[in-house]
């Protein structure tokens, strides 16, 4: 694309008084240019897959926004435009819990497993053991084993140690948020891990003969480049979270309800608006989340360049 | 402390990774204010051996002194000396004012202190409009200074420096050269500079140590490791070097006799020679500087061979001149273009004599 502008920008200017002629030869040269396998935007057929794409990507998501503002009980035909349904999900009291659970779950499983995976990723950096391969594969596990099992597994274990069941809130959430660290902080790790291969020892190094000791290097140097990644990881960790269904439709209680597994018990009588306002808050928090996290990222990413 | 006592001391070091022995038994004595080189080819150790001066690296035998002070098992951030990494290892996310303060703020120096200090370090490197900078809008030779300011803004009795001008280019180098020599001097400290290149290690240093496979073959001043070179790899390794075998036959009192395969027999003068016994293997050189070229026999009292020429190399100022001696064996000569023309004087295929004054011949044992 950016070859065409130069083409129009440069080449007509210099002949244009003297040999017009030339100009138009080499426009209509430009034309007969066979399409390189590279140049997307010239294929007809490449547009539309793009544009599929982003329709089945977006338009239900969209549909699910717009329908939570419909001034009706049933979620088909639009009735008109109203915020009752936000209202009526704020005053839904289990709703309201339910979404509660959820963030107070998610802040700390963010805290934990940011915690955790840092360590293994700078543990696993950082030194040789016997049987590392194998251990880096175990730690590895959560990401790849079906959701389903470990949700299965989760409630076999808690059931089979006894884990209380009617502690008091927050730690009635425990069961659950030891089952989200168990599976998010691999993410982490493995996140954190792929920005440590580009870390210079000699950075490290370099503090050390400046007068650092390792804590000191380690908050210094090591800490703030790794930033990017831990961002990164914090926020897959947060949104993995904040809508996960199976692990936690098999951990939690009577009394311990997130909202993602709300919603799926709201929509087993049928999709009502209310349903669709509290999933548009959902939406509209793992957004806000997002931008944030990236905002974080901007100023350290241009400074990872030197 | 007195003038001639070491600032450094290399006590019998040792230092091995795994199976491999990086650094084999060196002792060696670096003076204050030296500017120091370790030059050799790349894996010969002389890296791992200013890790370890540095703390960087821990010796498996053998002491390391700095000062007077057995440092050898103190940590890089107790040592009085510091480091120029060779990637110049600039911390990406501070400012070069940060990255030249941070030596002094991590070892809680007074306040007041450190900006007066940094401003002295930036200036000493010629920083001073850029501090305020991020390392990813400066250009590698500004990096490579941040580096400078940053290990002299703590004062270290050593300055050590990792190939630090590997990764610039050819003018900018040179420049840098004369600029380390220049703050070498300002500062008053010692420098010890790893390098493989030996135009640098000649140029830049007041004694160098040449290092191959984990040890020391020779320490001298530059122009006696050029021109007296104590072994082949010392002869090769510095400089472009005709390196021939041969056999010592007789010694006299004034010459040595060298049978040398494919040249000859070679009378030398045997002061310039450590006595040979009759019979043992020795090396033959002979720098391509001390060689001319003559059409007609060269004069008496001069080696003097005949050869035809393979091959000329033209560099402009000079021309390496390849010769196939009569006998089988190559050698090449350098000839000063001094005349201007754009006729070349020799070309391959001209039969020439070369010879040299039989006291600029080497005679190497090892």
């Amino acid at each position: 694309m950016s070859g065409e502008a130069v083409d129009t920008g440069l080449s007509p200017a210099p002949v244009a008084a003297a040999d017009r002629p030339g100009t138009r030869l080499n426009r209509r040269r430009r034309q007969r240019l066979p399409i390189g396998p590279l140049e997307y935007t010239r294929h007809w057929w490449l547009r539309l897959i793009v544009a599929v794409t982003f329709a089945l990507l977006y338009a239900p998501i969209l549909t699910l926004i717009a329908f939570s503002f419909n001034n009706s009980r049933r979620n088909i035909v639009w009735r008109g435009f109203t915020f009752k349904y936000y209202e009526k999900a704020w005053h839904n009291d289990s709703l309201i819990d339910a979404f509660t659970n959820s963030l107070t779950i998610a802040l700390i499983n963010t805290v934990i497993a940011t915690v955790l995976g840092v360590l293994v990723a700078i543990f696993l950096w950082r030194f040789r053991f016997p049987g590392k391969p194998v251990y880096e594969g175990f730690m590895a596990l959560p990401i790849v084993i079906p959701e389903i099992c470990m949700g299965v597994a989760m409630m076999a274990f808690f059931a089979r140690i006894g884990w209380p069941r009617d502690l008091p809130w927050p730690l009635s959430l425990s069961s659950i948020t030891i089952a989200h660290v168990a599976f998010s902080f691999p993410f982490v790790a493995v996140i954190v891990r792929a920005r440590l291969v580009g870390f210079n020892r000699e950075l490290e190094e370099a503090a050390y003969d400046l007068g650092a000791g390792q804590w000191q290097a380690m908050r210094d140097i090591v800490l703030p480049y790794l930033r990017p990644g831990i961002i990164a990881g914090a926020l897959i960790a947060f949104t993995l979270s904040l809508d996960d269904f199976v692990i936690t439709f098999f951990t939690a209680g009577p009394e311990t309800i997130t909202l993602p597994v709300k919603i799926f018990s709201m929509v087993r009588f049928s999709v009502t608006p209310e349903v669709n306002a509290a999933s548009t808050v959902l939406i509209l928090i793992t957004i806000v989340a997002t931008v944030l996290a990236m905002r974080m990222q901007t100023p350290s990413r241009s400074e990872g360049g030197g | 402390m007195n003038e001639t006592a070491p600032i450094i001391s290399i006590r019998g070091v040792t230092k091995r990774f795994g199976p491999v022995t990086a650094v084999d038994d060196v002792s060696l004595d670096i003076r204050p204010n030296e500017f120091f080189a370790l030059l050799g080819p790349s894996g010969c150790g002389k890296t791992t051996l200013l890790r370890m001066l540095a703390g960087l690296e821990v010796p498996s035998a053998g002491a390391i002194l700095i000062d007077g002070h057995d440092v050898t098992g103190v940590p890089p951030n107790r040592r009085p000396v510091n480091m120029v990494f060779q990637s110049y290892a600039v911390f990406p996310h501070m400012s070069v004012f940060d990255n030249v303060a941070y030596g002094l703020r991590v070892v809680k120096t007074p306040a007041g202190e450190i900006e007066p200090r940094v401003r002295e370090a930036l200036a000493m490197t010629q920083l001073e409009g850029l501090a305020a900078r991020k390392p990813d809008q400066l250009s590698g030779g500004q990096r490579q200074r941040v580096a400078l300011a940053r290990a002299l803004v703590k004062r270290p009795k050593v300055l050590l420096l990792d190939e630090p001008l590997s990764a610039l280019d050819a003018k900018l180098r040179e420049a840098m050269q004369l600029e380390l020599v220049r703050l070498q001097h300002s500062v008053g400290i010692t420098f010890i500079i790893v390098t493989h290149d030996q135009n640098e290690a000649l140029s830049m240093a007041n004694r160098i140590a040449v290092m191959e496979a984990g040890q020391i073959r020779q320490v001298a001043r530059p122009a006696e490791l050029y021109e007296y070179p104590n072994c082949r790899f010392v002869a090769d390794f510095i400089g472009k070097m005709n390196l021939f075998e041969g056999r010592v036959v007789a010694c006299e009192d004034a010459r040595v006799h060298i049978e040398v395969k494919g040249v000859g027999r070679l009378a030398l003068p045997a002061d310039q020679i450590v006595a040979p016994a009759p019979g043992s293997e020795v090396g033959v050189a002979v720098r391509p500087e001390k060689i001319r070229l003559h059409r007609e026999p060269a004069p008496e009292g001069r080696v003097r061979l005949r050869g035809r020429v393979s091959e000329v190399a033209y560099f402009g100022d000079a021309s390496h001149v390849y010769l196939v001696l009569e006998g089988g064996p190559k050698i090449s000569a350098n000839l000063q273009n001094e005349a201007r023309t754009a006729v070349p004087g020799v070309v391959a295929g001209d039969e020439l004599w070369c010879s040299w004054d039989p006291n600029d011949t080497l005679v190497l044992t090892r």
